[in-house]
This record gives structure tokens, C-alpha cells and sequence, in this order.
């Protein structure tokens, strides 16, 4: 992974001094609350209700062992033992005060981490595929490009006070992990004709209050310009981004309201006066960069390893595991295992400090001390020697981290919603472990296959209800908790906006909504065909009428009123917070 | 209170601000070192045509592109923050040193406060009018928050991996 020089440490120093210093002044009160808000955000501090969060970066999702360690002492020193991985693969911390954040960053600096720009309307951590480097589908290594973006948009001097935040995703593999689709700027690294190394680049993805899916704006920038091309599109949008109302602030609005053709005849206008000028990158920066990206020392391994072979066959448990949470590898011998941070009745994504630090001993044992987050909020060993497999997957088990479950229906992904968010119309912590308890039969779950759920508590769309295959949205009719239902939503390859399948339903009622819909999809698939390909071949149609038939009946237990996620000594007791600033 | 080279200076300069009732095209230039808003110099450019001794000031949403070759004959130009938050004003900033070669005093005025003062240095800001509450002597701490950059802007021309050698990892 990339390694600071003097200069990154440097910066990453100054950084802390400053924030130091802001957060001095804001305890005297020579700076307002009004003044220092903006700061802090830059930094990943929000105010909460009860405390402050603040969500430190890990640059598109790369994690040292050392880094992970480092979580796992804030999360003790500074907070309540535990932490939380986002979609946005970072990881944030919800119950610190503020005159400890920048002795946080200090420790974090240690270790060459920061939290520049995890929040604020500026260019917000770029994320990437996390199996980039190690797919099998992959074209070119995205990462040092990663970070070169990374780079060039930290503490950039013109596009701190953008009309909104602004996010850039990138991927170098033939399918589409890191949801470039529906990002600010999505960029997909791509060969042309001559093998030259250059990016299509999407513009104006994005969800929240109004889904779009982007629009490519160009079809191939050549490496050496990305980020001239870059600035152009922020610079337009800096200064013709609507900032007059917080929900039409995002590029999306404007591409929207000028058309993409005229939006990129600005960009391209733009780019021709700095085009080929000094922001033009260099081979000798890339080549820097990438020497961080090496492949670790493998070595020659045969591709199949006999005793993991055999346990597959006797032990189901294990089959299960290394059929969902064990991906293929361009090194023969060689897998990446995902850490599944999915339990029943805790916000996915939650981890603790003792499960930070085994997941870093893991890293250090197994992987060559490096582990990814992923969008998904697991996380990931890229580099395992499949004859490390079985030892891996006792160690995990004792974790807590060898759910089978990733890309089942229940390695669900849902917002804090009314359990925690302030802005919430519904409970989604909750919908997930009662859709969880439903459909607990691994078989069913092996066999249903490949469904991404997702569970946003209100419009905000924190967890991309828009792009699940099943979607749920809480939505409060005169003051009441329902959920409308949408399928057909995708994230990438291609990414799709979901369809509302008709009126919504009670809280009570989803797991058996959702039981209808699979069940619609087992009897018209074909063959290996997954939930969302049937959708997209069969319509709508069929679903709707199957689950609108009959009365849809109510889970007797989700009715009583005791029914309850919020178990007794879990660590929130107080509304924490919303992701969307 | 005007930072100005790093120091802190008497401003020499008045801004007109149209107040409620004036209008563009009538409002009074006073005589003097008069800034004066973009609508007056449009509507009033002949009449002010000859006084050297005249600024323009520009609101975020602005343009200087619409008049491009008027703007070299002002001294001063100011931008005027009416939000430290409105970005606008760093690109047109940018855009008035970087792509039409402007040579004057570029003024950041209005919500400019201590921590903005590094950025706004940076896209070729080089006067700074804070608001009359504000401690300017110790705003110029601002300055030297950051002893590097990564990225071109006005003040450096280049990234940093063409103005330095780069280590790996030290
Ligand atoms: S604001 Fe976000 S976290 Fe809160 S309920 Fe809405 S979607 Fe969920």
C-alpha cells in the first residue's frame, strides 16, 4: 500500500497543528460554533446529539495491520470500545469529545492516517473496487491512480467550499465493485485501441433524495491527464453548482438542469487552458506511486489445496464458508477471504476493538499485513494462501467474522435508521434482524443466491436503498412507521435505479414481502440465473402480482410490542447520528 | 483592517454598497478611492471611465469573464464573501490571475476569516478584509498553517512531484 515520503508526513503533521489550534479557539470561543463547523467537518468531526463522531479516512479502503491496531486503541482510549466501518469504505467512531480529536489525529499520524476530508461539502475519500490488485476480472490496478487523485484533491486550495460534498470512485475491473455509477465522478480505467492506459469518465451519479445514474463524459482521458480533466469538472461545477438549496446542490442538479452535452462542452472549454499544463502527470510520479502497489512476495503454490479440498467435501459448514466469503485470486494458490462484520441485532459494520485487533493479527499471520474495507462493510484478506484457509477460518470463526453470508439476502446493508437517526421515518436495524430471523436457513440462503437488501430509515438514502436488488425505504404516513418496497436496483454492471412495486407495508409485514418476492423469483429463474437478472428479464410484473394477491399477513411477534433490537447493555443509548452530511 | 504583504495596513479604499432604493445606474460614485459593485461600473462605465483611481468589487456569482478586458484597468478588484462557506469566490479568484493575467490587488472581503486565509492565498488572493470583530493580527497565523502543497494552484505552478524529488517511503 502506498508509504508517506517526508512530505506526506510533513503535511499530515501541519494538519494536526491546525486542527489543534481550531479546536483550541473553538473551546475559548474565539471561534463560533458557525465559524468552526466547517472545520471540524473537513477533519470527519460531526456534533452529535450526545457526543461528537468523527470518521477517519483509510484511502480507497486499504488498511495496514498497524492502522487496524490504531483503530482499535481509539476505539478503546477515546470512545467505547468499538467502531463502526462505513459504505464509504472508512471507519468512524460515535462517541468521542472534542478535545481528544486532535490527540486522535496525532495517534493516527503515528501510524500515517488521517481524517482530511472524510466529511464537508470538498472532494470526500476516493473509494475503489476492494479487490482491486488481486481480481481475477481486472485490467489495470486502480490504486496508484487512487491515490494520485488522493493527492491531488487534499487540502486543494480551490475546492474546499464546494456547493456539496463530492464523491469520486474508481475501478479497473471488467465488473463494477466500486459503484462508479453512482458517484459524483465515476472512473473506470480502460486500455484503447493503440494499449495506451486512459479512463472513461462518468459524471453525475448519485442517490439520496434524487437517484441519477450517471452519464460518461468522456470515453477515454489518457492517464497522464485525469487530473487536469479532473479539475475542470469540479471547477465548473464550483462555480455553476446550485447553492441555494441543500437538496439540488449535489453535480447531479446541474448536469441535470444544463444537459450533459453543454455540461461537457464547459468541461472541455475548461480543460483546454489547462490541458498539457504542469498538472499533467508525470511517468516518473506514476511510477513512484505504483512501486507501492507491487505484488507482496508470493510464492508458487499448486491452485488447489488438498486438505482444504477435502474439508470442503465433509464439512458443509466450511463449504458454505468458502463458497461466500472466499474469492478467486489472479495468483494460482492463492484467495481473498472476507471477514463478514454482518451479525443479528448489531448495526452491520460495528466492530470492536478486540475484533479490530484479531482481524490485524489475521492480516499479519495471513495476508501480508494489509486488509481492505469494503463497501459492504466487511472486510477483506486479499492475499491468503489457500492452504492457510482452514486455519484462517477456525481463527475467524472465534471472531465472530465467518458469517457465510456476504452477497446473501441477509448480508444486508441498512442505515442507523429510527433506532439511532434523528431524521428517521423507521426503523432499519431492527426490519434487518427481523428479515434475518425469517430467513436463518443457510441452505434457503445458499439457494436463493446472490440478493443485495438494503434498508434506508428515510429518503436520505444512507444505505442505497435505490441500488438493492430489493430496496426498503421507510416512508411515514401521518406520523406511522411503513416501508415502500422496490426490486430491480443495482449497483454497478450496470448500476439501476429500483422500481416501486405498489403501496407499503407495516413493519410486520416485509419479511413475508419479501419471502413473496423470492418466491416469485425461484419459480420463474432459469437455472443459475440470480434475483436480479430474473427481474431484469421478467419485469416487474409477476412480483407484483404475486405479493398483492392475497392480504399480506403480519409476523405475529413483530406486532408485540416488546419487539425490540436494541438488547439490553449494547453501547447506544441515545440517538448518534446521520451519515448523510 | 486590511492584511496586506503579511501586515496589517490602513485601508486607503471605500466600498460602495448599494443600500436600499439606490440603483446601479444612479447611485452617487463618490470621489476618492471608491470600489465599486460590478452593476455600477456597468451601468456607469462612461461616466467612470476616466478616474484611475477606481476598484471593482464582485459578488460570487459574478463573472469577470463578461467583462474581460475592463478588469485590467482597476487597481484593486474585490471578491466579496457573503458566506465564508460560498466557495465561488476561489475560482473566480483562479480564474482572474490564472486565465486573464490579472496583475492587481486581488481583495478577498466580507466573511474572510483566520482559517480561510491559507486558500484564499493560494488562488492568488493578496489583500484581505477581515470583518471589523476579528483579530487580524492573530489571522496572520493563518498564513503558514501549511509549509507545503500538494497541488498547482496560483501561488505554485507546478504539483509538488515536479517542484521536489519524491522519496518512497521515509
Ligand atoms: S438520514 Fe440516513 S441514517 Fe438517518 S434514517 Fe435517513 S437514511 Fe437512515
Amino acid at each position: 500500500m502506498y508509504r508517506y515520503d517526508r512530505f506526506d508526513h510533513q503535511l499530515v503533521a501541519e494538519r494536526v497543528a491546525q486542527f489543534r489550534d481550531q479546536v483550541r479557539r473553538r473551546l475559548s470561543g474565539e471561534l463560533k460554533e458557525d465559524e468552526f463547523r466547517v472545520l471540524r467537518l473537513q477533519n470527519g468531526v460531526y456534533m452529535q446529539v450526545h457526543a461528537y463522531m468523527m470518521r477517519l479516512a483509510a484511502p480507497y479502503g486499504m488498511v495496514s495491520s498497524d492502522q487496524m491496531r490504531m483503530f482499535a486503541h481509539i476505539a478503546r482510549k477515546y470512545d467505547r470500545g468499538y467502531g463502526h466501518f462505513t459504505t464509504r469504505q472508512n471507519i468512524q467512531f460515535n462517541w468521542l469529545k472534542l478535545q481528544d480529536t486532535p490527540d486522535i489525529l496525532a495517534d493516527l499520524a503515528t501510524v500515517e492516517a488521517h481524517a482530511i476530508q472524510t466529511s464537508g461539502n470538498c472532494i470526500r475519500n476516493i473509494t475503489t473496487d476492494e479487490f482491486a490488485g488481486v481480481a481475477q476480472d481486472e485490467l489495470i490496478d486502480p490504486r496508484p491512480y487512487a491515490e494520485l487523485l488522493r493527492q491531488w484533491s487534499t487540502l486543494h486550495p480551490e475546492f474546499a467550499y464546494l456547493p456539496r460534498k463530492f464523491k469520486l470512485s474508481i475501478t479497473g475491473a471488467a465488473q463494477d465493485r466500486a459503484a462508479i455509477e453512482i458517484n459524483d465522478v465515476g472512473l473506470q480505467v480502460v486500455k484503447n485501441a493503440q494499449g495506451e492506459v486512459g479512463f472513461r469518465v462518468l459524471v453525475g451519479g448519485g442517490l439520496g433524495r434524487t437517484p441519477v445514474i450517471g452519464t460518461e463524459i468522456n470515453a477515454f482521458v489518457p492517464w497522464q491527464h485525469i487530473i487536469t480533466f479532473a479539475e475542470s469538472i469540479v471547477r465548473v461545477y464550483n462555480e455553476f453548482g446550485r447553492r441555494d438549496n441543500l437538496y439540488k446542490a449535489r453535480i447531479k442538479i446541474l448536469v441535470k438542469a444544463i444537459g450533459i452535452d453543454e455540461f461537457r462542452r464547459q468541461v472541455e472549454e475548461e480543460w483546454k487552458l489547462n490541458k498539457d499544463g504542469p498538472s499533467t502527470l508525470t511517468q516518473a510520479e506514476l511510477d513512484r506511486v505504483a512501486a507501492c502497489f507491487t505484488a507482496p512476495g508470493y510464492v508458487t503454490l499448486p491452485a488447489e489445496d488438498v486438505a482444504v479440498a477435502a474439508l470442503q467435501r465433509d464439512n458443509k459448514a466450511f463449504s458454505s464458508w468458502l463458497k461466500r466469503n472466499v474469492k478467486s485470486h489472479k495468483i494460482a494458490g492463492y484467495a481473498a477471504v472476507e471477514l463478514s462484520l454482518k451479525r443479528t441485532g448489531i448495526a452491520p459494520g460495528d466492530a470492536t476493538a478486540e475484533q479490530m485487533e484479531a482481524a490485524a493479527a489475521l492480516a499479519d499471520k495471513y495476508s501480508f499485513g494489509e486488509l481492505r474495507i469494503t463497501h459492504m462493510q466487511n472486510l477483506v484478506l486479499a492475499d491468503v494462501k489457500r492452504s492457510d484457509l482452514i486455519a484462517l477460518w477456525e481463527a475467524a470463526k472465534v471472531q465472530g467474522f465467518a458469517t457465510p453470508n456476504i452477497g446473501l439476502l441477509t448480508d444486508i446493508i441498512c442505515c442507523p435508521g429510527g433506532d439511532f437517526c434523528t431524521l428517521a421515518n423507521a426503523r432499519s436495524i431492527t426490519l434487518a434482524k427481523a428479515v434475518d430471523e425469517r430467513f436463518d436457513d443457510i441452505d434457503y440462503l445458499q439457494d436463493i443466491g446472490e440478493v443485495d437488501l438494503n434498508i434506508s430509515g428515510c429518503v436520505n438514502a444512507c444505505a442505497h436503498h435505490h441500488v438493492g436488488h430489493i430496496g426498503i425505504l421507510g416512508v411515514d404516513k401521518s406520523g406511522d412507521e411503513w416501508y415502500q418496497v422496490s426490486i430491480g436496483g443495482a449497483k454497478g454492471s450496470p448500476a439501476a435505479i429500483g422500481k416501486i412495486i405498489g403501496r407499503s407495508f407495516s413493519f410486520a409485514q416485509i419479511p413475508e414481502v419479501v419471502s413473496r418476492l423470492l418466491q416469485v423469483y425461484v419459480k420463474a429463474r432459469f437455472a443459475d440465473e440470480r434475483f436480479i437478472d430474473t427481474v431484469r428479464r421478467v419485469g416487474l410484473d409477476p412480483f407484483v402480482e404475486y405479493v398483492y394477491a392475497t392480504p399480506v399477513p403480519e409476523e405475529a411477534k413483530l406486532l408485540l410490542p416488546d419487539y425490540e433490537l436494541i438488547q439490553q447493555g449494547t453501547p447506544y443509548d441515545a440517538p448518534y447520528y446521520s451519515p448523510r452530511f | 483592517m486590511l492584511i496586506k504583504n503579511n501586515e496589517i495596513v490602513t485601508d486607503e479604499w471605500t466600498v460602495l454598497r448599494l443600500q436600499e432604493g439606490e440603483a446601479a445606474n444612479s447611485v452617487v460614485v463618490p470621489e476618492g478611492k471608491v470600489i465599486v459593485p460590478l452593476p455600477v461600473w456597468n451601468c456607469q462605465h462612461d461616466a467612470l471611465q476616466g478616474r484611475t483611481e477606481l476598484g471593482l468589487w464582485l459578488a460570487g456569482f459574478e463573472r469577470a469573464e463578461d467583462i474581460p478586458d475592463a478588469v485590467h484597468r482597476f487597481p484593486v478588484i474585490a471578491i466579496d464573501f457573503h458566506k465564508y462557506t460560498d466557495g465561488r469566490g476561489y475560482t473566480l479568484a483562479y480564474r482572474l490571475r490564472k486565465q486573464m493575467g490579472y496583475r492587481g490587488e486581488l481583495r478577498a472581503m466580507g466573511d474572510v476569516l483566520h482559517d480561510q486565509l491559507f486558500y484564499l492565498k493560494r488562488v492568488g488572493f493578496d489583500a484581505f478584509a477581515l470583518p471589523k470583530d476579528k483579530d487580524a493580527q492573530a489571522a496572520l497565523a493563518g498564513f503558514t498553517d501549511f509549509s507545503l502543497s500538494y497541488q498547482a494552484s496560483v501561488d505554485l505552478d507546478a504539483p509538488l512531484h515536479r517542484r521536489v524529488t519524491r522519496g518512497s517511503a521515509a
